[in-house]
């Protein structure tokens, strides 16, 4: 198989975007990128998104999103792995070009969220879980996340108010990243005040509802540095799946597919999690970043929450995660998040991330998205590349 | 209006019927055509008493759209005696009083209802036994 680099970035700042809809926020974001990688054609689009269809009424994204970048003509079609979907259409892109049946392949990830009334969103986003036995027993997707923290606590006796950790490191780090959407910092009182949404998952705890695109181009390695200096090398991009229910689970604590993803993911790239500089974890909810360092190899079961109050998950710590503010601080726009977290993880192995968030010495940055509670992994491992 | 799903799901919500493997025994619900076990795909009907245990509970106060006159409500996950785990809503219970391992028996409640003209959706809850 062909070895795949991404020699260009683009994305749109994470917000409510009143006055751009999915095909503008996609359109922004595929060109950036194009600039980025200095390319006026590409082989094929694909193009990651969850709820267009229920949200804005608008399916056929392949087809749209090519006709509107000027590309209409190229093989192009949407990928759905609910909020895991934007990692799963870069592993498709990959495949393509690692394959050698498309040289020059665009990966976009592109999510309006804030089309409908929050309680019809509530719904849509929901249908990440079992529809028919989640869902629709009146589960929002916050309340089986919720069951998780829940048991967390009570199973390793972690306080509620120490989750605080990831919410505080979140924002601290978004504050100096213009694209996030909270650029305000957080303090242990404002957290242990949130309102409550689905106990104990309060407000402070869950990523908010937004709008936003993420793009990367791909090609062989071979090719990269004819359109990028710093091209950075795709060392891993592996997806493992596990049960869609959480009560499914022999033991909902261990997300046996962040497990499976992972391990596979360091098989490929040749490391170990002691090798990971930095973490872009899926933290749609604290309880998820907690479960995912852990099954990630970076904690023992039930000590993440204690990794991050010692400091080790800040930009001078052991495993920094969420460098440009996370899922929580950024915003979580569901089918573009996997891309948001390739894009940054490439901005810190090329060294421009904002100096206040940028790692040093960064060789290899890790990037995982879930859809889900779990049920789909996507674990994503670039490599700075040196010219030879 | 999505009546054919409610109708063609009536064997799960009014009497948690799952299935059996006849060749391993293994229990699941919801039913499965083939052995998480053993892939056998020989599976015969099996329904769950209904009695069991709290696993892990939420309350909800921000509910989905249809679920907004039950806030705020209890969602569980529950242990039944057989083995095997489900999710499902808590009732006849102050939320206050819910706690991990508490123990809960099936009832056939209504779920939620699709405004003044539409469905009204019945199915599984979980209530404190009546009877200890």
């Amino acid at each position: 198989m062909r070895d795949v680099a991404i020699v260009g970035i683009g994305q749109t700042p994470v917000r409510e975007h009143w006055d751009k809809g999915v095909r503008d926020l996609a359109v922004e974001a595929v060109l950036d990128a194009m600039a980025d990688a200095h390319i006026e054609r590409a082989d094929a689009l694909y193009v990651g998104n969850m709820l267009s269809g229920k949200l804005s009424g608008q399916e056929h994204l392949g087809a749209l999103i090519a006709d509107y970048v000027g590309l209409e003509g190229i093989e192009a079609v949407k990928v759905e792995a609910a909020c895991g979907s934007a990692a799963a259409t870069l592993r498709q892109a990959i495949l393509a070009v690692q394959s050698g049946a498309v040289n020059i392949a665009i990966a976009v990830g592109v999510e309006k969220l804030t089309e409908m009334t929050s309680g019809c969103t509530t719904n849509a986003l929901a249908m990440a879980s079992d529809g028919d036995y989640e869902a629709e027993m009146g589960l929002s997707f916050v309340a089986i996340n919720a069951l998780l923290m829940q048991r967390y606590m009570y199973e390793y006796g972690v306080d509620k108010d120490d989750f605080a950790a990831f919410t505080l490191n979140a924002h601290a780090n978004a504050a100096h990243n213009p694209n996030a959407m909270f650029r305000n910092r957080m303090t242990r009182e404002q957290y242990a005040n949130a309102k409550m949404i689905a106990s104990p998952i309060n407000l402070l705890d869950s990523s908010p509802i937004a709008d936003g695109a993420a793009a990367v181009v791909i090609m062989p390695t071979d090719m990269a540095f004819d359109f990028s200096d710093k091209p950075i090398r795709i060392a891993a991009c592996e997806v493992a799946t596990d049960t869609i229910a959480l009560d499914n689970r022999a033991n909902p604590l261990w997300l046996r597919g962040v497990e499976c993803s992972a391990r596979k993911a360091y098989r490929t790239a040749g490391i170990t999690p002691e090798q990971v500089r930095l973490f872009e974890v899926h933290d749609a909810f604290s309880i998820m970043a907690a479960l995912s360092l852990e099954a990630s190899g970076f904690a023992e079961p039930g000590t993440a929450v204690r990794l991050a109050n010692e400091g080790e998950i800040r930009r001078d710590g052991r495993i920094p995660i969420a460098t440009f503010g996370g899922l929580k601080g950024r915003g979580h726009p569901v089918g573009a998040t996997g891309i948001y977290q390739v894009v940054e993880a490439t901005l810190q192995l090329r060294g421009e991330a904002p100096e206040a968030l940028q790692v040093d010495d960064v060789d290899y940055a890790m990037a995982q998205n879930i859809g889900g509670s779990g049920a789909t992994v996507v674990t994503t491992i670039l490599e700075r590349l040196e010219r030879k | 209006m999505d009546i054919p799903r409610h109708w063609r799901l009536h064997n799960q919500r009014y009497k948690l019927e799952g299935s059996r493997c006849t060749r391993c025994g293994t229990l699941a619900f919801p039913p499965r055509p083939i052995c998480r076990v053993c892939r056998s795909r020989d599976m015969e009907p099996y329904t769950f008493s209904g009695r069991g245990t709290v696993y892990s509970y939420s309350v909800v106060y921000q509910s989905p759209e249809g679920f907004e006159a039950y806030v705020p409500y209890v969602v569980a996950l529950i242990d039944l005696e057989e083995g095997v785990r489900i999710t499902a809503q808590l009732t006849d219970v102050n939320p206050d009083e819910v706690y991990i391992g508490m123990p809960v028996e099936m009832v056939v409640r209504k779920i939620r209802e699709d405004g003044e003209r539409g469905l009204i959706v019945y199915g599984y809850k979980f209530r404190p036994p009546l009877t200890a």
